[in-house]
């Protein structure tokens, strides 16, 4: 028996170091550059059928129920933001997670990676944010993990949450079940958490505050669910914006998207500051809204039912599904001409979630 | 949004685009000088609603596109030191240099911090004074003023740890270098009308005799554009080369002499090197003798390198409007905004950017994220 040497044995790194040998900040910006490190290092090395799914939560059976299971990290400074902190954005986020996949949330864990020298009385408000977001969601907090760091080596506070969710109906919410010919709604205008974080981070002041939109989103989604509406697709818009989550979907389900520029609901300060910063609102975060893909004759209806949750009230269809092809997303613009709507590429703002 | 819309308005574009196409009986090469009314006409879709006749060439008006190598890897010398902070507009972060950009400096622990104005770096220096702070000073006339005001600032307060790499470049000398070139296509300009709300347009009318063609100072928007590109044609159709100015809510003959003012007690007038274009003579600004001190090239002693362009990146012909971005071979294979190859790939006012954003369909099925 030859002893030759087994060549693939030593592991290689699959991003070759010529393209960027150490994370950058745009590696977690939401754009091209995060999804390359996504597919050729994690997906590569942990490469199996539930995490292929590449959905907000993965689902998985157990013992003849559904369930979602998810986790999100919490990194975003300032800590304390108009409209929200990180305590009730660690309950919001993983929660919408959850339900993107239709699921009920239930449970959710909380880890605390706490920065020496940080104010015990900031914690507490931060855990009590935590809690009153819990309650609000009607999910419990049932497990958690507290590790402490030294000064200089944290930034105050960090918070990862995993959620539990339980799906309760046999609707198959993912990107596969996307159909030529179904609409694009958003619940509400888009990218008021990025800006109003941009904002502060920045020392940037507009006439009016401009709020975050943190928000939990699970209970308007079940009910549309429960009401039969014929949903194919959720996703929540966070990092990367609508852009990045259509051209997601647009991948995974292999269609066109075309949206229209013009009913895309986007606040007027939000927009103006997009303008002054040379931003475009499409690809800034949210941390309250989704896009959802429903079968056209159920627009009417998707749309009066999320009028009724204050979530909701901004509701809007902004675009349709073409048809099966090579991948893409296409806006049409205020003066009438079609583009390319791409994802951003790298970093478009710093740490926002 | 009061004061956009109304210039983005969809049935006035239409009607601008009809009149462009009753008036046009032949072809026309116009080029826009400005990057960002390139990604004003690549984001709307401008140059769809027009006539196949016309073809609008882009220009060299993007000051991060510019910008020489031999200054970026200067900045990315300066930016690895470690006592320096390093600030600059956002936008030359991931400019690459021969080996590296500023983003991969900070990942290796540079300070290096985006900032919004000049005068947030002076602010910075004097909150860290036992640190050198540089602000990376690049920019056409637009924003020599606020760059001025920062030396000036700078010097009123005695800052000792504060300087600038500067790369101040002018509009009118690259206007003339392009139309003094054997193999100019060009045949009528839409000038960059912020350049213009602070420099005025009494620098034009020579070039417009001198070259026979005609300059319409024009603004941002759509129907910007779209008028400015209406004047031009109406000029060539009709055998004029006249300076007209499209953006008179904004712009005024003189422009704004305080601020010409200030940019001339700062700065003089000096030759400048443009990346793929070469040396301009006068068309760029240099620190004035009184203000030498301020100097980061020579603070840091970093005068008189050269280094090579690499051959795959032919910016170079696209800022001379001689081909279009998607015509480099590189473009969207070698070339894209994670890996560019040159600056006009990642500016925010670069040619290449612009068709990559707007016009190139994403190559790599899209990665699902949180």
């Amino acid at each position: 028996m030859s002893h030759k040497p087994v060549e693939n044995f030593v592991p290689a790194c699959p991003i070759p170091i010529s393209e960027y040998s150490r994370v950058l900040m745009a590696h977690g910006g939401g754009g091209r550059l995060m999804h390359q490190l996504i597919s050729r290092m994690f997906l590569a090395a942990f490469h199996n059928p539930l995490l292929a799914q590449q959905h907000d939560a993965a689902v998985a059976e157990w013992s003849g129920k559904k369930l979602a299971f998810t986790t999100d990290s919490y990194v975003v400074r300032p800590i304390f933001f108009p409209g929200g902190d990180i305590g009730s954005m660690a309950v919001h986020g993983t929660v919408n997670d959850l339900a993107m996949s239709g699921a009920r949330p239930v449970y959710l864990s909380s880890a605390f990676i706490l920065e020496e020298g940080l104010p015990m009385e900031t914690l507490w408000r931060v855990v009590c944010s935590l809690r009153d977001a819990a309650r609000r969601c009607n999910v419990q907090i049932i497990t958690g993990d507290t590790k402490v760091v030294d000064k200089g080596k944290g930034d105050g506070l960090f918070i990862n949450t995993a959620g539990i969710g339980v799906i309760e109906h046999d609707r198959q919410i993912a990107p596969p079940s996307v159909r030529a010919g179904d609409v694009v709604l958003v619940n509400g205008d888009l990218g008021r958490h990025g800006m109003a974080i941009m904002a502060v981070r920045e020392g940037l002041e507009f006439e009016s505050r401009i709020d975050s939109d943190s928000a939990p989103v699970h209970e308007v989604v079940l009910e549309l669910i429960h009401a039969g509406v014929e949903i194919h697709c959720l996703r929540d818009l966070t990092r990367g914006g609508l852009a990045s989550a259509l051209n997601e979907i647009a991948g995974a389900a292999g269609v066109k998207i075309a949206i229209e520029q013009k009913a895309v609901p986007v606040r007027e300060d939000v927009h103006a500051a997009c303008e002054m910063l040379g931003l475009d609102p499409l690809h800034v975060a949210c941390e309250g809204r989704f896009a959802a893909f429903v079968a056209a004759k159920e627009a009417d209806r998707a749309l009066a039912i999320l009028r009724r949750h204050a979530v909701g009230a901004g509701a809007a269809v902004i675009g349709r599904v073409v048809e099966n092809s090579a991948p893409r997303v296409t806006l049409r613009s205020a003066i009438g001409a079609s583009r390319i709507l791409d994802m951003p590429s790298g970093e478009q703002l710093p740490r926002i979630c | 949004m009061k004061y956009l819309d109304e210039y983005r308005d969809a049935d006035l574009a239409q009607k601008l685009a009809r009149e462009i196409h009753q008036v046009t009986t032949r072809p026309w090469n116009i080029m826009e000088v400005c990057g960002g009314q390139t990604h004003a006409i690549v984001k709307f879709g401008i140059d769809e609603l027009l006539p196949k006749q016309i073809n609008l060439i882009h220009g060299p008006g993007c000051p991060v596109c510019v910008t020489p190598l031999e200054i970026i890897d200067q900045a990315l010398e300066i930016a690895a030191r470690p006592n320096v902070i390093f600030a600059s507009f956002g936008d030359m972060l991931r400019v690459p240099g021969s080996t590296t950009d500023l983003l991969s400096v900070k990942a290796k622990g540079g300070d290096v911090r985006i900032v919004y104005s000049p005068l947030d770096a002076v602010r910075l220096a004097e909150q860290n004074p036992a640190r050198e702070v540089v602000f990376f000073g690049v920019g056409f006339e637009t924003t020599a003023p606020a760059t001025a005001m920062a030396i000036y600032q700078a010097a009123q307060k005695g800052l000792k740890n504060f300087s600038m790499l500067i790369s101040h470049v002018l509009v009118p000398p690259s206007i003339e270098a392009l139309m003094s070139s054997p193999d100019c296509r060009v045949q009528g300009f839409l000038a960059a009308g912020h350049v213009c709300t602070v420099m005025g347009y009494e620098e034009y009318p020579p070039l417009a005799a001198r070259y026979h063609v005609p300059i319409v100072v024009t603004g941002f928007e759509p129907l910007d554009i779209l008028q400015g590109v209406l004047m031009v044609v109406r000029q060539l159709e009709s055998g004029r080369a006249e300076v007209e100015n499209q953006y008179a809510r904004a712009v005024r003959r003189e422009g704004n002499r305080p601020a010409q003012e200030l940019i001339r007690r700062i700065f003089k007038v000096v030759p400048r090197k443009w990346r793929g274009v070469g040396e301009i003579p006068q068309s760029g600004l240099g620190l004035n003798d009184g203000y030498a001190a301020y100097d980061a090239e020579r603070k840091f002693g970093l005068a008189g390198r050269r280094v090579e362009e690499p051959a795959d990146c032919l910016s170079g012909l696209v800022l001379r409007g001689q081909i279009k971005p998607h015509e480099c071979p590189a473009f969207g294979t070698k070339c894209t905004p994670e890996h560019p190859l040159g600056a006009t790939m990642v500016s925010s006012e670069g040619a290449c950017a612009a068709y990559y954003r707007y016009r190139c369909q994403a190559p790599e099925a899209a990665t699902k994220i949180k």
